[in-house]
């Protein structure tokens, strides 16, 4: 038959016997992109998704129950567990929750160790961001210059406190340790050594074609919708929307840092796109670089830590505190019933409300950007299920 | 705008279903019925002057000495940059109130995590399954007098098997 013959076909019997039919397919829960353990349901019509329907729960350890049991002080290393990628903020978070709930005021130095320890989990969170999203897309190389830099951070924070993930460095009312002798000196040392770096991450790969191809464009999220469904963080930026806790509603000493509050403008695509949450993370290393810089000049001198009763029982009552992890706006909530014990504690963080918008974002994606999706948003699936 | 003129406004709308506003606790907030809370919600997102875009947390607390289950709402507003709680009280033994998926897509996963851990229906919505927990699992967490079970799909689950 002659091509116009068949279009002749066509037109007489319609696309009878040409539709593709709907596959169901499991991503997950052990593959390499899902970051953690999670799955999807995926309902594709040949590479195109109808939906992608996400699966968590693999990770949900109890945590949020385990506060009921073990009290404010012992739940300290608990917090850790939650996203273990950014431990510093969720000590930060669970810490400042107590200290609203018993009115109690931390040293001008603990806090600021606080915004050291925590600005450089938040530039190592975002290095394992760049890392594993490269990986994800398909190139290996750079992913061994990130982990390079996040080692470096890694021997520096455990200088601090011993350990390389799960910190349990920060206490009620203030840090555990004040910091290590010539901290300072190699900290500033490694930042001087890290922009460079990040110059030089930049040059390989991110404005690279074939990588800027991959995410330009994709999985658009407006801000209306990112606000709707909670998109905080970088997430939010990425779309578009000017906010940031530590400008916007301030928090410990970041009033008196100066930083920028970098935010998705389309610059290869359109606003809210991979490409936008991925480049905004990059930013926000340099702006981490510029607090630390700052807070080691400022640092004064004096304790690291409040007095705080061994057996803490805060006042009955109940407080919700928002911190700016590197996942962005996590929420705490804690109610004390003025026993020993927390009479419940809820953690709202980044990655759940970013992953419960695939749902909506996936349909009329390629299954192959689908990955490009997730690990843009920067998931930590621990987070999600606590 | 702040706590009492936020309470103010809803009082002015609502003849019924807007309770007490405690506006000197450290978060203030707002007990609402739950037959209202959907229209509460609808209209705090709507109002010019209100805007609450934002369901930062939503989340239960099961107070059982009085017999309730909370459900509280941490409402944030962009472009306001102002906040409220709201809470809702639901009779312990049949909880359930209407979802506010529809005013923010954002309580569609955290009134799951709530059914899941605390038992509590939340009327209209569109896919109320459990979300943390195995779809089998029998009772609710997050409730006080929950007990864990001994074994699931025969683990044994106890804390002396664990550290034989």
């Amino acid at each position: 038959m002659s091509l116009s013959g068949f279009e002749v076909e066509v037109q007489r019997q319609g696309h009878a016997g040409l539709e593709t039919e709907e596959m169901t397919l499991n991503m997950g829960p052990q593959h390499p992109s899902t970051h953690g353990v999670l799955r999807f349901v995926i309902k594709a019509d040949g590479e195109v998704m109808r939906e992608a329907i996400p699966d968590v729960g693999y990770l949900h350890r109890s945590i949020e129950k385990i506060s009921e049991k073990v009290g404010y002080h012992g739940f300290m290393p608990y917090t850790d567990r939650v996203d273990y990628v950014a431990a510093m903020f969720c000590n930060q978070g669970w810490s400042m929750a107590c200290e609203r709930l018993a009115g109690i005021e931390v040293p001008k130095r603990g806090e600021y160790c606080r915004v050291i320890a925590a600005e450089l989990n938040r530039i190592s969170s975002h290095l394992l961001f760049l890392g594993t999203m490269i990986l994800d897309i398909g190139a290996m190389t750079p992913f061994f210059h990130t982990f390079r830099e996040r080692e470096k951070i890694n021997d520096l924070l455990e200088e601090l406190c011993g350990a390389r993930l799960t910190y349990n460095y920060m206490r009620i009312g203030g840090v555990a340790w004040d910091l290590p002798p010539n901290f300072a000196e190699r900290t500033l040392e490694f930042l001087d050594a890290l922009e460079p770096a990040l110059d030089e991450h930049n040059d390989l790969i991110s404005y690279n074609k074939i990588y800027v191809e991959r995410l330009a464009n994709i999985a658009v999220i407006p801000p209306d919708l990112a606000i709707n469904y909670n998109l905080v963080g970088p997430n939010l930026r990425g779309s578009g929307v000017h906010y940031d806790i530590r400008r916007d509603e301030p928090y410990s000493v970041y009033p008196d840092l100066e930083f920028d509050v970098p935010i998705g403008t389309g610059e290869v695509g359109t606003v809210g796109d991979c490409f936008d949450r991925y480049i905004v993370r990059v930013h926000e290393i340099k702006q981490s670089v510029r607090i630390l810089r700052q807070c080691f000049q400022q640092m004064p001198t004096g304790a690291v830590i409040a007095k705080v009763p061994r057996k803490f029982k805060p006042p009955a009552g109940e407080a919700y505190v928002r911190i700016e992890s590197a996942r962005g706006d996590m929420g705490w909530y804690a109610v004390s019933d003025g026993s020993e014990f927390p009479y419940r504690c809820k953690i709202r963080t980044g990655s759940f409300s970013a992953m419960s918008i695939i749902d909506r974002v996936s349909p009329g994606l390629m299954i192959a950007d689908l990955v490009a999706l997730i690990s843009s948003l920067d998931v930590v699936a621990p987070e999600v299920d606590r | 705008m702040d706590a009492t003129g936020i309470h103010e406004r809803l009082k002015a709308r609502f003849e019924v279903g807007v309770g007490e506003c405690n506006s000197t606790a450290k978060d203030p907030c707002i007990t609402i019925d739950p037959a209202a809370i959907a229209a509460v919600c609808r209209f705090l997102h709507d109002d010019p002057d209100l805007r609450f875009d934002c369901l930062s947390n939503q989340s239960g607390v099961d107070y059982k000495a009085k017999e309730q289950i909370q459900v509280v709402y941490h409402l944030y507003s962009y472009p306001h940059r102002h906040r409220i709680v709201l809470k809702v009280d639901v009779p312990r033994e049949t909880p359930a109130l209407p979802t506010v998926e529809g005013v923010w897509k954002a309580a569609n996963w955290m009134e799951r995590e709530i059914f899941d851990l605390l038992g509590v229906t939340f009327d209209g919505h569109s896919d109320l399954r459990r979300l943390l927990m195995p779809e089998d699992w029998i009772g609710h967490p997050l409730r006080k007098d929950f007990v864990e079970p001994e074994e699931y799909h025969g683990i044994n689950t106890s804390r002396e098997s664990l550290l034989r």
